[in-house]
């Protein structure tokens, strides 16, 4: 954190100077680890071991939060008795299907009081079609809307029932021993008892641990379950919803929270609705009930409000009650549209054109070669950057136009490089990564031609639609009929000002049509189409008509939430679901963790915090029967987004990969998995194709010799991602001016590598280059017995820039997480050699040899589905009668 | 210039230099304990200061690339790679660079078959990386003040020490006179039109007559440095040297703040985890006017003796 | 035989830097010593009645300025930067000090080098203008003379008053070093230009001069601390060695070969060498030491390790 968010980490400078202790678990020492009470260095990608061991830790030796875990948690919830988990199925949970690599989640269902229909029922669309849904990154999805599970789960709160999460939870963890995490994580047993004892000590009535993460671990194969496991041991130890608590996901780019939530991704549209799916969602009413989900707990019952609001955004008048509001004009998802396939897809020529807009995946995407390869491949790219990168170079400069691969007078893409006007030139918000969205004013003017993203944007679309205007034809309905109005900065009144950013964010908190007045907050949204707003969980920020995020009050001024500067989603609450922070009865668990309690007199919820709950509901009331949506959130519901109120420490949907987090190897790995045959997660994206090769699996022959190393890769507090804004500036380009390799001294001896002096990394993709760092901040670990040595490179360089270097992406190949499709840029396995990289066609020559040495040449490399086949068979068998529609295997 | 303690002993520089009504005298605690090694200072002093390029070039020790502190790199980051234990005295620090003076120190490469993998992680030494963001000290009794020829360094009314770039002849004096090896002479890059002239931080003279904060302190996300009035920093840092005392952290130290120190105490005071010269700073570093009276005794001496000596030459006899 | 000292450093970096001369400024503190002993030395000769050694003193003074000012100004890149320096007078530094001297005795010697020079015209050449010069030349030789040995100490403080190890740590001695120096090597070139018969007082001068130089340069080298390891390394053990063999043969030589022009000349030659080599090697010292920590951190430990810090007593 210290290297990546170094202002943020002043707060943990500021909890480490009143007392709190930092726990800082990196394979390797960085700056966060020197200010550290403790560095825990575990082995890449073999977090879940790590957490598993302390969940274990923490059941087996009744340590969790009891009450809170009753009260907030599915603990209590009963399990179908067709579930079965992995250690019975090798690796396996029940109901897989090794064809489609996918799960029917059915026996992971909770029980039903009633039948089966009801199951299916409230399952909704969630059960079948896992394949799309892995295609779709439903996960995405998922992550707002909530569960999709039925009201009232049969419970046994005292937690003895066989098949009651809780049970479930502490069976699955019970191999997690700490023996067994040193032998996976290679962590010390002392190391790992000390965590388990700072944490839950530090945990309960009185203290609470903040958990945060960032990329280390989402950039995996299972990096949703790294964060699942995170979140059951904080629920498990009641740090949810309170003051000091919680799991802080520290974020990219400045706004990268806000461009989820108001997403530049293919499958999510703003404040987490979905994409309308071309086949299931053919009517509105098809698509908000995917997300109402009929039979639920929770405020995603409102989603018909939302949605309409936002069509009406997009369309205006256009849209009316009788035209569904302009349904039928959105755009339809009909499968994987991800960037990794979107390149593949270039590769074999099915993309004609492409806009990057502040993105250089020449350098910063995973498997470097293919993301060049593919640009090079269209008949037009547009660039939009502050800098000429790589992304807009390659077709003369990158390292396949010295492979012969590209030849500059050849390469058909035409690249157009607009440049584009930075943070400090254009006015707006950042969303940051506490949701909170801070209003920024224009500095100077931007320089040049440059201009900003919503110049570019209004005006393409003001000249395509008048491009078309007096069309007749139905297909450019959708383009003319948008709502494409905003009032431009402009004294000379020409047509090419700067539209007023405060405007759209108007427009995006939402108004009431006929009056114009703004929205206080997303319960004024309506469904009758008189309100609109661009997204619903940003409802507020313009309450008043004034721009909230422009807030700027001292936190001196005010208590210590500072709820008056900027504006943080939703309704301004800072800490989400802090419900939890007041026990069963609304008291606060303790007078030091005071945060959100209800206030008997006011007959109303009260604190610190705008409450995550409504305002007048009791915690004494309990729903009445049949009752859904909000009705149906008791007074001891906090959790009150998810379909049953309450923190999920066992997810029966949502999750491709399986209800709980289970520990496999990273898709390259030198180890075999030690707890089960199935090696690595069975349901994870792949493109198998021979351009793409992954390296081999441990236990194929000779791959321990070829590929011997593991490899990470991070960032340096120097540079920023893929380098454009940091190499091509002077005052940045100079404190890290050369791209390296960090190996640890016995990792130096053993290959022969001097400090300093030049070495390559090689995989069966590419092989890259970098002078040797040789530093005690790298320590080779005992794993399984063996001597594990972990390679550590910054992703920083490409060829341009004032300081240019090789790019650690190229040694990737394309894995991903298959819920939301992140790529596994974490871990790898490679050899490293010392001295420079061959160049030239020789390259290519090199690496091949290296393939075909590991038997990966051409074929895409190691296995995915390992379990055995037993276990596959039974696996399959716990479908149970629930019929399976075959997907079709979408992974070639 | 007119107290007896002018040269050395405790002052209040800026009345000393004439100052009337001069505000209270101005600095830097910086507390090396919470540094995390992130740049912003240097980088902010650069942005703010306008000072050019220092090098592109990787020196392999730890992540620090600036080297040192010179025209062109008024703040510097230093990085420690340290196994703790190893903290005292007499002990090399981390990986070496191509200094000349290789065989006099040892430069304490990772000492390579040294340490076998298959030691247990408990019984390996725990390992320490030191930061710590090092400026000009702004001395009581500067050095490069005091040989200045020209009077282009001067005490500033806030009891710093500026250059005024346009009266520097670049004579290199005060870099020569510096115990700290602070202010150097601008080398490059070619075209710059302060090459030549000698360099150093001004404690943001210009932000302070503002009655802003330093750049650098601006920026300084960790608030590892510290800026404000030097007698209140100085206290600041005595209740943070006894904090860490008491939470077992026995190898913090303060550097600086000491009026009665070699130099008078200076302006910009440290809080460090070792001893000064594992950061590069010297352990007890003397204004060397502390000795220019006798100096210039001696001197008085030989060009007394030079001169009889001469006229004794011509004494012994007449052709 | 004292250990090999044991020292921390920041990856063997320089604490203190070196001063940012170049050799301009080794060379200076010749020409300037040269002048400096050539003045005292002309005013002797004059009033003694010794012309020969007169006008070679004279022009030795002259030569001697001139050139430091030329590699003065050098180092400092133009003119208007050496005249920068008298906008103030600083007693705190040597080196406005040292410019206030040299600007006050620099027109003396000059003006009595010039009356030489003028002395050497053919008489018709002589106009009363410059007749008056003639004049000028005894009482300004004398001013020259009284001023001079300011000129040939105060280099010493100039490199004293620095952090730079091997300097600082000679502030005892080096004055004393650099006189004798001065004496030796002007002493010297009284030897190389007067006749046999007039260079007497030369000829004890320098080697009074050698005898005082090389016995300071004993002492220092006792007095330095650990620093003096930089007078016998490398370069500047070099020179030193150099420096002790010439000045001493020169010394030696001066006396030996009194009734020898030509041995006196090259002990002169020798005592001029040897005291070139005595600046190259002390200025070289000095840099040495300021680039390698050790001798900036092994004192102060030492001095720390003995409870001896560097403090004001109250
Ligand atoms: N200076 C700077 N700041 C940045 C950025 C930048 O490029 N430069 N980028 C911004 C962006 S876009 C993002 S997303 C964030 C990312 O912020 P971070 O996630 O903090 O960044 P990384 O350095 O990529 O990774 C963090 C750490 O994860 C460790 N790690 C790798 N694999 C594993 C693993 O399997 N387990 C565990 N426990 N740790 C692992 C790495 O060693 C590394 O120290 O930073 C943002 N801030
Ligand atoms: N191996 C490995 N690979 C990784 C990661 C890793 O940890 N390891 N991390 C991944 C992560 S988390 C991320 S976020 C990506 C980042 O990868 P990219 O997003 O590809 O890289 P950036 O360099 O951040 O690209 C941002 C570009 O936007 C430009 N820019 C800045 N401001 C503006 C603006 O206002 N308008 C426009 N149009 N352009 C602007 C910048 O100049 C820059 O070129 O890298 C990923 N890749
Ligand atoms: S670059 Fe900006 S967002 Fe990143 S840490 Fe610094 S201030 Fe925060
Ligand atoms: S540290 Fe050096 S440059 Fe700074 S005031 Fe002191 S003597 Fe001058
Ligand atoms: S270099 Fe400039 S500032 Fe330094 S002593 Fe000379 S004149 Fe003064
Ligand atoms: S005080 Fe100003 S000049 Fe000095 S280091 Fe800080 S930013 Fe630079
Ligand atoms: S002093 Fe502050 S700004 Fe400088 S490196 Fe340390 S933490 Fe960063
Ligand atoms: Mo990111």
């Amino acid at each position: 954190m210290a290297e990546a968010h170094p202002v943020g980490f002043q707060w943990v400078m500021e909890a480490k100077k009143r007392g709190a202790r930092i726990i800082h678990v990196d394979p390797r020492f960085t700056r966060t680890s020197a200010v550290a009470h403790q560095h825990v260095p575990i082995r890449v990608g073999s977090d879940i071991a790590f957490l598993g061991g302390i969940i274990n830790h923490v059941l087996q030796n009744e340590l969790d939060f009891r009450e809170y875990v009753v009260s907030y948690t599915n603990a209590a919830n009963i399990v179908s008795d067709k579930f079965q988990d992995v250690d019975d199925l090798d690796g396996l949970f029940s109901g897989f299907d090794a064809e489609s690599r996918t799960y029917d989640p059915t026996s992971w269902q909770f029980a039903q009081e009633d039948d089966d229909e009801d199951l299916g029922r409230a399952q909704a669309d969630d059960a079948g079609d896992t394949a799309e849904q892995r295609n779709t990154a439903s996960g995405m999805q998922h992550e707002a809307h909530g569960m999709q599970v039925g009201a009232k789960p049969p419970r046994d709160e005292t937690l003895q029932h066989p098949m009651c999460v809780f049970q479930v939870l502490k069976r699955h963890y019970a191999r997690y021993t700490p023996e067994v995490v040193e032998q996976i994580c290679g962590v010390s047993q002392e190391d790992f008892l000390a965590v388990c004892q700072a944490w839950t000590e530090n945990s309960g009535r009185e203290r609470t641990t903040a958990l945060v993460y960032s990329v280390g671990w989402t950039q995996h194969s299972v990096g949703v379950q790294y964060i699942r496991a995170g979140a059951i041991l904080q629920l498990l130890l009641g740090n949810m919803g309170r003051p000091g608590g919680g799991i802080m996901a520290l974020r990219g780019h400045a706004s990268i929270q806000g461009s989820t939530d108001i997403p530049t991704l293919y499958n999510i549209l703003p404040g987490y609705l979905p994409m309308p799916n071309a086949e299931k969602h053919q009517t509105l009413t098809d698509w908000i009930d995917s997300v109402r989900n009929p039979g639920s707990k929770g405020f995603w019952a409102n989603a018909g409000a939302y949605g309409i609001n936002l069509l009406k955004a997009y369309w205006g008048d256009a849209a009316t009650a009788e035209n569904d509001y302009c349904f039928d004009y959105m755009p339809r998802i009909t499968g994987d549209h991800g960037t990794y396939r979107t390149v593949l897809d270039m590769i074999d020529g099915k993309v004609k054109g492409y806009f990057l807009l502040g993105q250089n995946p020449a350098v910063g995407s995973a498997h470097g070669r293919a993301q060049r390869l593919g640009m090079a491949n269209l008949d037009w790219l547009v660039v939009r950057d502050l800098f000429e990168i790589e992304s807009a170079t390659f077709w003369k400069d990158s390292p396949e136009v010295a492979t012969g691969e590209i030849v500059p007078e050849e390469c058909r893409t035409e690249v157009f490089l607009f440049p584009a006007a930075s943070h400090v030139e254009k006015e707006g918000t950042f969303t940051q990564t506490q949701r909170m969205l801070q209003w920024r004013e224009k500095a100077v003017e931007p320089p040049g031609d440059a201009r900003s993203e919503l110049w570019f944007f209004y005006h393409l679309g003001r000249m395509v639609r008048e491009r078309l205007a007096g069309s007749t034809d139905e297909r450019d309905r959708p383009l003319l009929d948008l709502a494409w109005d905003y009032p431009l900065h402009d004294e000379h009144g020409s047509e090419w000002g700067e539209p007023s950013a405060e405007d759209v964010l108007k427009e995006i908190n939402g108004y009431e049509i006929a009056t114009g007045r703004p929205l206080s907050g997303f319960g004024e949204m309506k469904d009758d189409g008189s309100t609109l707003g661009g997204c619903w969980i940003y409802a507020g920020v313009y309450a008043d008509g004034v721009n909230q995020a422009a807030r700027r009050k001292s936190r001196h001024d005010q208590s210590y939430v500072a709820p008056e500067w900027g504006w943080a989603w939703p309704m301004n609450r800072r800490l989400l679901y802090n419900r939890a922070s007041a026990d069963p009865e609304g008291r606060p668990w303790s007078e030091r963790k005071a945060y959100v309690w209800w206030d008997e007199e006011a007959g109303e919820w009260t604190g610190k915090d705008v409450p995550d709950f409504e305002k007048k509901k009791a915690p004494s009331y309990r729903a009445p029967e049949g009752s859904d949506g909000v009705a149906a959130i008791e007074g001891i519901d906090p959790f009150i987004m998810q379909g049953d109120g309450k923190g999920a420490l066992y997810a029966p949907q949502g999750l491709i990969d399986g209800p709980m987090p289970t520990h496999y190897e990273p898709v390259e790995s030198p180890f075999r998995n030690l707890l089960h045959g199935q090696q690595g997660n069975p349901t994870r994206k792949e493109y198998r194709r021979a351009d793409n090769p992954m390296n081999p699996d441990p236990r194929e022959p000779g791959a321990a010799e070829v590929f011997p190393y593991v490899f990470t890769t991070s960032r340096l507090t120097e540079h920023h991602t893929a380098g454009a804004m940091s190499r091509y500036v002077e005052h940045l380009a100079e404190l890290q001016p050369e791209m390296f390799v960090e190996v640890s001294p016995q990792l130096a001896e053993e290959r022969g590598l001097e400090h300093m002096g030049w070495c390559h990394v090689v995989t069966a993709r590419s092989a890259v280059e970098g002078r040797v760092m040789v530093t005690e901040r790298l320590r080779p670990l005992r794993v399984e017995g063996r001597t594990v040595h972990q390679v550590w490179m910054p992703y920083h360089w490409g060829q341009g820039g004032l300081v240019s270097g090789d790019s650690t992406n190229d040694l990737f190949g394309i894995s991903l997480d298959p819920n939301v499709l992140i790529q596994e840029s974490k871990v790898g396995t490679c050899d490293v050699r010392p001295g420079r990289r061959p160049t030239g066609p020789a390259l290519r020559e090199y690496v091949e040899g290296y393939a075909r040495r590991a038997g990966v040449l051409g074929d895409g490399g190691n296995a995915v589905v390992t379990a055995s086949a037993e276990a596959q068979q039974e696996s399959a068998a716990a479908q149970q009668g629930e019929q399976h529609s075959p997907q079709q295997q979408e992974d070639q | 210039m007119t107290g007896p303690h002018s040269l050395f002993g405790p002052l209040d520089p800026a009345p000393d230099a004439g100052y009337v009504d001069a505000p209270s005298r101005k600095g830097f605690f910086t507390d090396t304990s919470v540094c995390i090694g992130c740049k912003a200072c240097e980088v902010a002093c650069k942005e703010w200061n306008d000072v050019p390029e220092n090098l592109y070039e990787m020196l392999g020790t730890s992540y620090d690339n600036s080297h040192s502190l010179n025209a062109n790199q008024w703040r510097h980051v230093a990085f420690i790679e340290q196994p703790a234990g190893r903290s005292s005295v007499g002990l090399p620090p981390s990986i070496g660079d191509a200094a000349p003076s290789r065989d006099s120190v040892d430069l304490g490469m990772p000492t390579l078959g040294a340490a076998p993998t298959d030691v247990p992680d408990d019984a390996k030494p725990d390992f320490r990386w030191l930061m710590s963001s090092d400026v000009c000290k702004h001395c009581t009794h500067a050095a490069c003040l005091d040989v200045c020829p020209t009077g282009s360094l001067f005490r500033s009314e806030f009891g710093t020490v500026v250059v005024q770039d346009d009266i520097c002849n670049g004579c290199g004096y005060c870099v020569a006179a510096c115990p700290y090896g602070v202010i150097d002479r601008r080398r490059g890059p070619e075209g710059d039109p302060k090459v030549g002239i000698a360099q150093k931080c001004t404690l943001c003279y210009d932000r302070l007559t503002d009655n802003q904060r330093p750049a650098c302190a601006q920026a300084c996300p960790t608030e590892s440095i510290q800026y404000g009035d030097v007698d209140e920093l100085r206290e600041r840092a005595s209740a943070r040297v006894a904090t860490l005392h008491e939470q077992g952290v026995m190898d913090a130290r303060l550097y600086g703040n000491d009026p009665d120190d070699g130099v008078g105490g200076t302006g910009a005071m440290f809080l460090l985890l070792d001893e000064p010269e594992v950061y590069g700073l010297p352990p007890d570093p003397v204004v060397t006017t502390k000795d220019l009276p006798q100096m210039a005794r001696r001197a008085g001496m030989a060009a007394a003796a030079m001169l009889a000596g001469a006229a004794v030459s011509f004494l012994r006899r007449t052709p | 035989m004292v250990p090999d000292a044991e020292f921390t450093s920041y990856y063997g970096r320089p604490i203190v830097k070196a001063a940012p001369w170049e050799h301009d400024i080794a060379y200076y503190l010749f020409t300037g010593g040269v002048a400096a002993g050539s003045s005292l030395l002309a005013a002797g000769a004059d009033l003694t009645g010794r012309p020969g050694l007169r006008r070679v003193a004279r022009l030795g003074s002259l030569g001697g300025l001139l050139s430091s000012i030329v590699f003065l100004v050098h180092d400092l890149g133009k003119p208007s930067r050496f005249l920068n320096m008298l906008r103030v007078a600083k007693l705190t530094s040597p080196m406005s000090v040292g410019t206030w001297i040299l600007s006050i005795h620099g027109p003396f010697a000059a003006l009595a080098s010039m009356s030489e020079l003028v002395g050497m015209l053919p008489a018709r050449w002589q106009p009363a203008p410059v007749r008056l010069l003639l004049a000028l030349g005894r009482p300004a030789g004398l001013a020259g003379a009284l001023t001079a040995p300011p000129v040939a100490a105060y280099t010493a403080v100039l490199l004293a008053d620095t952090a730079t190890p091997a300097w600082h740590d000679a502030y005892e001695e080096l004055p004393f070093v650099f006189c004798g120096s001065a004496a030796a090597a002007s002493g010297g070139l009284g030897l190389i230009g007067a006749p046999l018969a007039e260079s007497g007082p030369a000829r004890a001068f320098a080697v009074g001069g050698a005898l005082v130089e090389l016995a300071a340069e004993r002492r220092m080298e006792r007095s330095m601390g650990i620093s003096v390891e930089t007078l016998h390394d490398g370069d500047a053990g070099r020179w030193m060695r150099m420096s002790l063999g010439l000045t001493a043969a020169g010394a030696v030589g001066a006396v030996v070969g009194r009734r020898s022009r030509v041995l006196s000349a090259l002990s002169g030659a020798a005592l001029m060498a040897g005291s070139f080599s005595t600046r190259m090697g002390v200025f070289e010292a000095g840099l040495a030491s300021a680039k390698d920590p050790k001798y900036t951190v092994v004192p102060q430990r030492e001095r720390l390790a003995r409870g001896e810090p560097v403090r004001h007593e109250h």
